[in-house]
């Protein structure tokens, strides 16, 4: 397999009952890209990813990781690999401030000469979850906030902090600004950015297309199920993008049945 | 102007943001009121009967405080401890003797907690359900062990479990209660576990994605909890020196009321054991002050029913707050 890819998944299907989420579709995403992943409504972006993310088990397809065959039937499987999921809902427990959220499941524990124990270490966690978020841009004025105080964009910075410190690979952003005013957005942007330039892959989900064209190096294009088109981001319009997401359009090679 | 807005917005910081403090100042207020109505509160002799009474009280809601900071519920305290409370007896004066009976004891308490944590993790029943279940049914085989009768005879030095001094000042019981609260605040305050439950109670699904072992820290509050009731059982079972179906009664609510005062949230995800043990006290103080003062003691009753209406009214307020911030 090429090696400048990080992932690629081939001939991915899922079905659930009735439906065909997902129809044979390949994917992939190169080492330090943002792709775009767009589509309307029910087109199979979120089946897509949680496959990727080891949440579903797809029913047929394959998925390479850096070059190997990878078997992913876990989020934990998902995680060793180096791809981590931000959700759409965010997932984080509003009761705890950002270091107990940034983690949650690795929390640092005291050592007792060679011994660990369950004991939290909050300052080492609070010390590292400033510094990753620092590394996003983002200060916030208190630490020991409890994270259901911080605006949207502040939360989508230590669901993100969390990816760091899992040392990810590929990030996955479902819709992360879906429930954000415009500044917020924008911050979310940055995060995006930030994470590039740290060399870290993503894959970021919006129905915002201005929001695809700030942040994207490349956009796919899903529909009812099958991938109708891929662009380099500075190739094409949105005009064009909007085409091959309500079905004026798909690209010749993937027409075939 | 400003001196009259600040008296409120003093109350909303103490009440509503910062719950701990506020409970506590209350507890202080109470304790010097019912002091200086009745000096005798302040006896050596009073203060080891309240140590002892909260002894009961605090137990349970150190308990309760673990099931309810993951969000659930235990309804079956109080009748737990009458069962175990007459188990215990049973097998005290049928051969076990003083350490087996007691193993025996916490042994049937796990096991109920067991129960519990199994039916709310595996099959899904709401915890209010299956520990009403228990409510029922732990003081029904309690009544029917003994056939409504109390079993005494219990071996005589077991009496020192409740009547023993430590250094001829501190009550035996108090002195147990103190270890093993000052365990329980630092499980659930300082330890990776701890934290997790708080995670479980402030939202489910993200700690289920945190990948943290959800099913195994709830069974473990059950457990935790029913444990407790197996404590007080012992003690009660210590203090009347007999195994007694009565006994219990009302106690769950107690706990969960204690809780409650204590800071922590019925929706999961809030409290403390310093919140709880203050909410023990309140109630406490609060039965002690309406011995001292003669009052019936169904007054009581109707007090702790009536805080537990505003604690959980103050909770729900402090919730819409959140929701709408600003
Ligand atoms: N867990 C599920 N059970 C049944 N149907 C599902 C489930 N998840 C997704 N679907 C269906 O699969 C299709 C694709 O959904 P989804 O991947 O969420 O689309 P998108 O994220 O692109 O809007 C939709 O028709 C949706 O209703
Ligand atoms: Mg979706």
């Amino acid at each position: 397999m090429d090696n400048e890819f990080f992932l690629l998944a081939r001939d991915i299907h899922k079905r659930f009952g009735a439906v065909q989420a997902l129809r044979g579709v390949d994917f992939e995403v190169r080492y330090g890209e943002v792709v775009g992943l767009v589509g309307d409504n029910g087109a199979g972006k979120s089946t897509l990813m949680k496959i990727l993310a080891g949440a579903l088990p797809p029913d047929r397809g394959e998925i390479w990781i850096e070059g190997k065959r990878a078997n992913i039937s876990s989020p934990h499987d998902s995680r060793r690999y180096g791809i981590e999921m931000v959700y759409q809902d965010l997932a984080l427990a509003g009761n705890l401030d950002a270091p107990a959220n940034v983690f949650m499941g690795r929390e640092k524990t005291h050592r007792f000469w060679k011994l660990t124990t369950p004991v939290l270490h909050r300052r080492e966690m609070e010390k590292v979850t400033g510094e990753l978020l620092l590394r996003l841009g983002v200060q916030l004025p208190n630490l020991r906030q409890r994270v259901r105080y911080l605006s949207g964009g502040q939360r989508q910075a230590v669901a993100i902090a969390r990816t760091l410190l899992a040392q990810a690979k590929l990030v996955i952003m479902d819709e992360p600004t879906a429930a954000l005013g415009v500044s917020e957005a924008e911050r979310v942007l940055d995060l995006i950015r930030r994470l590039k330039e740290e060399g870290i892959s993503v894959v970021f989900i919006t129905h915002r297309l201005p929001h695809i064209f700030a942040v994207c190096d490349r956009i796919v294009v899903l529909r009812a199920g099958k991938r109708v088109g891929e662009r380099t981001t500075c190739e094409t319009t949105m005009e064009e993008i909007t085409q091959l997401i309500v079905g004026g359009k798909t690209d010749v090679k993937y027409e075939r049945e | 102007m400003r001196r009259i807005t600040a008296i409120p917005q003093l109350l909303r910081k103490l009440f509503l943001e910062r719950a701990t403090a506020g409970i506590f100042l209350a507890l202080l207020a109470i304790i010097l009121v019912t002091g200086i109505v009745n000096p005798r509160f302040f006896s050596a002799y009073n203060l080891q009967t309240l140590g002892r009474q909260l002894v009961i009280f605090g137990f349970l809601a150190i308990g309760e405080t673990f099931v309810i900071v993951t969000g659930g519920i235990d309804l079956s305290v109080g009748s737990l401890t009458a069962l175990l409370n007459v188990l215990l007896a049973l097998f005290m004066t049928r051969g076990l003797g003083t350490a087996g009976g007691i193993l025996a004891t916490l042994a049937i308490a796990i096991a109920f907690g067991l129960w519990h944590g199994l039916f709310v993790t595996k099959l899904r029943v709401p915890a209010f359900i299956i520990t009403l279940g228990s409510f029922v049914g732990a003081k029904g085989l309690a009544a029917l062990i003994t056939k409504g009768w109390p079993i005494s005879g219990l071996p005589s030095g077991f009496s020192q479990l409740w009547e023993g001094m430590i250094f001829r000042v501190i009550p035996v019981p108090v002195l147990a209660f103190v270890v093993v609260a000052i365990f329980a605040h630092f499980l659930l305050g300082y330890t990776v576990w701890g934290r997790h439950l708080y995670a479980i109670g402030g939202d489910i699904e993200a700690a289920r994605r945190f990948g943290i072992k959800i099913d195994a820290l709830r069974i473990m509050a059950y457990i935790i909890s029913a444990l407790s009731a197996g404590v007080v059982a012992l003690f009660i079972a210590a203090r009347l020196n007999q195994g007694n179906p009565t006994v219990g009664t009302l106690y769950e609510m107690y706990a969960i009321a204690a809780v409650v005062i204590g800071g922590a949230s019925l929706f999961g995800g809030e409290g403390s054991i310093i919140g709880s043990i203050v909410g023990a006290c309140i109630i406490s103080v609060l039965w002690n002050a309406l011995v001292l003062m003669r009052v019936s003691a169904y007054w009581h009753e109707v007090t702790v029913g009536a805080i537990i209406v505003a604690a959980v009214t103050v909770d729900i307020l402090r919730r819409r707050r959140i929701q709408q911030p600003g």
